[in-house]
């Protein structure tokens, strides 16, 4: 009880965090809008993939570059913490090192989500077709994305020492992951080559735009795997990074 | 139980370097126990082994009856912790502070308000609580930690430098708070510090700590007994020549230079004053001044050390929290 109360509270902080930074929220809005309005429009050039627009078949791979970057940058609140004696209140109190790593993990997928949240909206706004029962198909697909993710931010950062060398790593991390999981463009077909198929296929992400380009995209595309597998590869990841962040965790001081 | 606090042969070393060696302390029910020491005395270190923050490299100690390795949770439930460094999360409120501490260490729901108030009330922050952290005054967030420390009862608070780079005044106001927790809570409290007149106005007792081990624990009172008599300080520029003249012409045991004058501790210090000045004359020694005084706790140290404790300022923070304090003030 002590244990789910912990997790509670320190969810609530990352949340109560999050929310008083109205920069944040701000411009979570700008970069996702580039993207879909700029990069969308300009590359429409580059023709149509199946019956889908350009921009409607980049819209979920936004809303995954959306969660793989915020996620990512949520690593930042460890070191944040630690310079700023916070971590020390924490790893002194009397719950489990997994428990505040779940705490915290779950706080910042919640930040992760609600910008995932405002990039779904934009795309109403941008006249892609959405409906209610997508979105609440969508939010429980973006919660299992952002839980690898933002454990990947948390175990890099609980080794980092500077918030320079967080940022060097994380880009590091993120354009890889971003590029190579069929956010942007197909990763399969006869004119992809070889190795980048390949390599897609340990991309956790891979696996996490596919599953919300099915929810999102319906019909008119053409799954890479069926849905119930993307899940389960994503639900696996999940797992084992929430390991190795709780081993992360307990390590540090 | 009369032992709150046990330590045997508690030893850390970092990568070979000893910093605590083989500690062996008891401190007891319902004392101020001051752990005095320049820094890097070993003072945190020891400090972060009892709060479990630290494992020791050998040996170990008993806080409120729990081992600190093997029982590290219920340790954790007894203690309360004021850190050196601020440790407060600085967007969120006074009062969403002291919740959040409280859920961490399992308060009741019903007993949070009624505490958190209570608590509010004791360091004086009442009228802010509401306000995000960031408009708090250094002091204030001092105020604010302490009172965090003593939400969940704890047996033992332990308090690491709680003045630090505080003005004089605020430093006043929390010695206050120390005492009157000592009077009117069921607690013990653990309390480092390299200021000389904290140790003395707060302990009841004190260890001094220097190169990981005491070398001398007392009372304050006794301690500064053990060094009988009275301190004559006379300033010259000739320090040096004056300290071996006195040696020869004065049957004095042992000189200290201090700055520009020599410090010796006699028996009669008003007798003896006027012959001190004679030799100086005949030397052809200027005096600058001369004082007579009472044995402090600093001359204790100097006694059992050897060294005076190294004058500091307040600036040793690390990273962004001494720059945030710097800016603060």
């Amino acid at each position: 009880m002590t244990e789910i109360r912990g997790i509670y509270t320190l969810w609530l902080r990352e949340v109560k965090r999050y929310l008083r930074d109205r920069t944040r929220i701000v411009s979570s809005f700008f970069q996702p809008l580039l993207w879909l309005v700029i990069f969308g429009s300009g590359m429409r050039v580059s023709g149509t993939i199946g019956s889908l627009s350009y921009q409607q078949y980049i819209f979920p791979g936004i809303i995954g570059q959306t969660l793989l970057f915020t996620s990512m940058f949520m690593g930042i609140s460890v070191i944040w913490d630690r310079e700023f004696g916070f971590l020390k209140e924490i790893l002194v109190a009397p719950i489990s090192r997994f428990s505040i790593f779940l705490g915290k993990m779950l706080g910042d997928s919640t930040d992760a989500v609600i910008q995932g949240i405002i990039v779904f909206c934009l795309g109403l706004l941008l006249g892609i077709p959405l409906s209610v029962i997508e979105f609440f198909e969508v939010l429980p697909l973006m919660l299992l994305i952002t839980f690898g993710l933002v454990s990947i931010g948390l175990t890099i950062a609980s080794f980092m020492e500077s918030l320079e060398s967080f940022g060097v790593i994380q880009s590091f991390i993120n354009l890889p992951l971003f590029f190579l999981s069929g956010a942007l463009f197909p990763i399969r077909g006869e004119q992809v080559p070889n190795w980048l198929q390949i390599v897609s296929n340990f991309n956790p992400l891979t696996y996490g735009v596919d599953a919300l380009r099915t929810v999102v995209l319906g019909a008119a595309w053409q799954p890479l795997y069926p849905l119930y597998f993307d899940v389960a590869v994503v639900c696996c990841f999940d797992v084992l990074m929430i390991a190795l962040g709780t081993l992360a965790f307990s390590r540090s001081k | 139980m009369d032992n709150v606090i046990q330590t045997s042969a508690l030893t850390r070393q970092f990568n070979g370097l000893v910093a605590v060696d083989k500690l062996d302390i008891t401190v007891r029910d319902r004392e101020v126990f001051g752990l005095l020491g320049p820094n890097g005395a070993g003072k945190t270190t020891t400090i972060s082994m009892l709060c479990t923050i630290l494992k020791p490299t050998s040996g170990t100690a008993k806080v409120n009856g729990f081992d600190i390795v093997k029982q590290a949770t219920h340790v954790r439930k007894s203690i309360g912790i004021v850190f050196q460094d601020p440790s407060v999360d600085d967007r969120l409120t006074g009062r969403e502070n002291l919740y959040m501490h409280a859920n961490l260490y399992g308060v009741p729901q019903s007993e949070q308000k009624p505490r958190i108030d209570k608590v509010l009330k004791l360091v004086e922050l009442e009228d802010r609580a509401d306000s995000i952290l960031r408009t708090y005054s250094g002091g204030m967030r001092r105020r604010l930690e302490i009172a965090r420390g003593l939400i969940h009862y704890p047996k033992v608070l332990f308090l690491d430098e709680p003045t630090l780079g505080l003005d004089p005044q605020t430093r006043e106001h929390i010695w206050t708070y120390i005492k009157e927790l000592r009077e009117t809570q069921d607690i013990t409290m653990v309390l480092t510090t390299h200021y000389m007149e904290e140790a003395d106005k707060l302990s009841d007792r004190i260890a001094i700590m220097d190169y990981g081990k005491i070398v001398a624990l007392d009372t304050p009172d006794e301690l500064k007994g053990t060094l009988e008599g009275d301190v004559i300080a006379v300033k010259t520029k000739d320090a040096d020549r004056f300290a071996s003249v006195l040696k020869e012409r004065i049957a004095v045991k042992k000189t200290r230079i201090v700055d520009d004058s020599v410090e010796i501790t006699v028996q009669d210090g008003k007798a003896l004053l006027p012959r001190i000045v004679d030799v100086a004359t005949q030397n052809g020694i200027y005096v600058d001044s001369v004082s007579l005084r009472e044995p402090n706790l600093e001359d204790v140290f100097l006694h059992y050390t050897g060294r005076a404790i190294r004058a500091e300022s307040g600036d040793e923070l690390h990273g962004m929290s001494a720059i945030r304090r710097r800016a603060i003030r």
